[in-house]
């Protein structure tokens, strides 16, 4: 690349910082997407915890909600880091940024543990895919699940080994997951597939801590999603054809959305 | 592939295809005109034209000609600032033969005339590529500092614009010429290592002046994408 270690590092925590400036934008009662199809669950979550409505316990709120806003930031048209692309963007920095800020993780450990997920995010894309028109939906929120688990992991001091194991936990999980938005758009069912993926790689992290190995190594695993990506028909590769996307209450939000678009309309 | 890539690019939601690429797509638009443009015609194809609303692609492509990069905020809101900027659009649904999905084609004109006409493909990630130029099939990328030379196809033309960059000592990366027919109208990409001066352009345009090989006189520059080393 032609670049110094400290300008890569200071690229790195630039993208850490719009991460860190994603997650505000969305927490407002009253953000909605251009569709009209989303906005405003961020805030009502982080309401819900305010008022002591917690099932899952602070760390895994505080994972959720950022999860959430930076997602619906993102279909506001926010500003935010792909990561690995727009649709999974919320699941990796609401892993890292919560565990860095409750755990008081030194800020360049956290932009260390970027590169980590990095690259792993550079295997899989490699060997496998990380765009849901080409491998489904476990290859966007699934290796962004895989990349936060192992970037986790390695952040909070486990071994190189244990972060693998987690990234092959998080993708075995999510394998076959398709790729279904409602009239084509990064909304419905992206955004809690954001939150899901953060969970995903939550449990793979702590599994992985505590010792638990996949039998199933890494590699071959990335490998798997690619052969499980192949069969996915076209209708459930981010066609907005199959899936979700195909039930009637889909079909109508997006006749719904069309019918506003040809009114609008500045011709 | 580098690790930007993939914690990357810091871009302005929701689609890093549909809006990310399209912003860029009407960026490279804009420096193709290399002026202000007051008027432009965008055609969607595919995907865009079905999901443009929602994915802001109109936005992003209208912020692209206005200047904007995919990261820019102003690109939620340019469709108003365009109307304050003189910039007057249309925007129209288009079935393009053999096309990718999410393909634009745009016409945009400067305040004495001037016309391009780009055809340009998001194809994921927010990566492009550029297919289309004035009716010049061609294949470029912008991810490195592209010089765009529409001209006459004519022996010495090739060997001048490399000589001269060569004598500033710009590295060409890779080049490409493609022409219409012999001795028609061509055109001329060349990806360089360097940023290429305001000089150097000069140095160039001066050489058409003299030899009157260009089609138009103008030299078209395209500077790499920023939005990474922001």
């Amino acid at each position: 690349m032609g670049k110094s270690p400290d300008d890569i590092y200071k690229q790195m925590e630039n993208n850490a910082k719009v991460m860190e400036e994603s997650i505000a934008g969305a927490l407002q009662p009253n953000i909605k997407s251009a569709s009209g199809l989303s906005g405003g669950d961020a805030y009502k979550l982080y309401k819900a915890i305010e008022q002591g409505r917690s099932l899952v316990g602070a760390l895994m709120d505080k994972v959720l909600v950022k999860a959430l806003a930076i997602a619906e930031s993102n279909a506001c048209m926010g500003r935010i880091v792909a990561a690995p692309t727009a649709g999974s963007c919320g699941i990796l920095p609401a892993v890292l940024l919560t565990f860095q800020q409750e755990k008081n993780i030194p800020r360049t450990k956290m932009v260390m543990s970027l590169f980590t997920a990095a690259a792993i995010g550079m295997v899989i894309a490699k060997r496998a895919s990380i765009s849901g028109a080409e491998g489904g939906c476990q290859a966007e929120c699934g290796s962004a699940a895989g990349m936060a688990a192992a970037a986790l992991v390695e952040m909070m001091g486990g071994s190189p080994r244990m972060a693998s194991h987690a990234c092959a936990i998080a993708l075995k999980s999510v394998l076959g997951l398709v790729c279904d938005p409602v009239a084509g758009l990064v909304e419905i069912p992206c955004i809690k597939r954001n939150a899901m993926g953060a969970s995903n790689a939550l449990v793979a992290a702590q599994l992985a801590m505590a010792g638990i190995e996949s039998l199933i190594p890494v590699d071959e695993v990335i490998d798997a999603m690619k052969e499980v990506g192949d069969l996915l028909v076209p209708s459930l590769r981010e066609t907005g054809e199959g899936g979700l996307a195909a039930t009637p209450t889909a079909r109508k939000l997006a006749q719904e959305i069309f019918r506003n678009d040809s009114k609008n309309k500045q011709l | 592939m580098d690790v930007f890539d993939i914690i990357g690019p810091i871009m302005v939601g929701p689609s890093s295809s549909h809006t990310a690429g399209a912003a860029r797509i009407g960026k490279v638009a804009r420096n193709l005109l290399g002026q202000e443009p007051v008027e432009a015609i965008i055609e969607l194809h595919g995907s865009f034209a079905q999901t443009y609303k929602g994915h802001g692609t109109d936005r992003a492509i209208i912020g692209g000609l206005l200047g904007f990069e995919p990261d820019d905020l102003r690109i939620r809101d340019s469709l108003a600032m365009a109307a304050q900027k003189g910039l007057s659009y249309t925007i129209r649904k288009v079935n393009l033969k053999d096309a990718h999905p999410n393909t634009a084609r745009i016409t945009v004109s400067d305040y004495s005339g001037n016309t391009v006409v780009v055809t340009a493909s998001s194809v994921g990630g927010g990566n492009i590529v550029v297919k289309d130029i004035n009716g010049l099939e061609v294949d470029f990328t912008g991810r490195s500092h592209t010089i765009v030379i529409p001209h006459r196809d004519a022996p010495g033309v090739v060997a001048a614009v490399t000589g001269l960059l060569s004598s500033n000592h710009i590295n060409i990366g890779e080049m490409k010429v493609y022409r219409k027919r012999r001795g028609g109208d061509a055109i001329m990409i060349i990806e360089v290592d360097q940023a290429v001066s305001q000089d150097i352009a000069y140095q160039i345009l001066c050489w058409e002046t003299r030899h009157k090989r260009w089609v138009k006189a103008q030299m078209i520059y395209i500077s790499r994408w920023k939005t990474m080393q922001r």
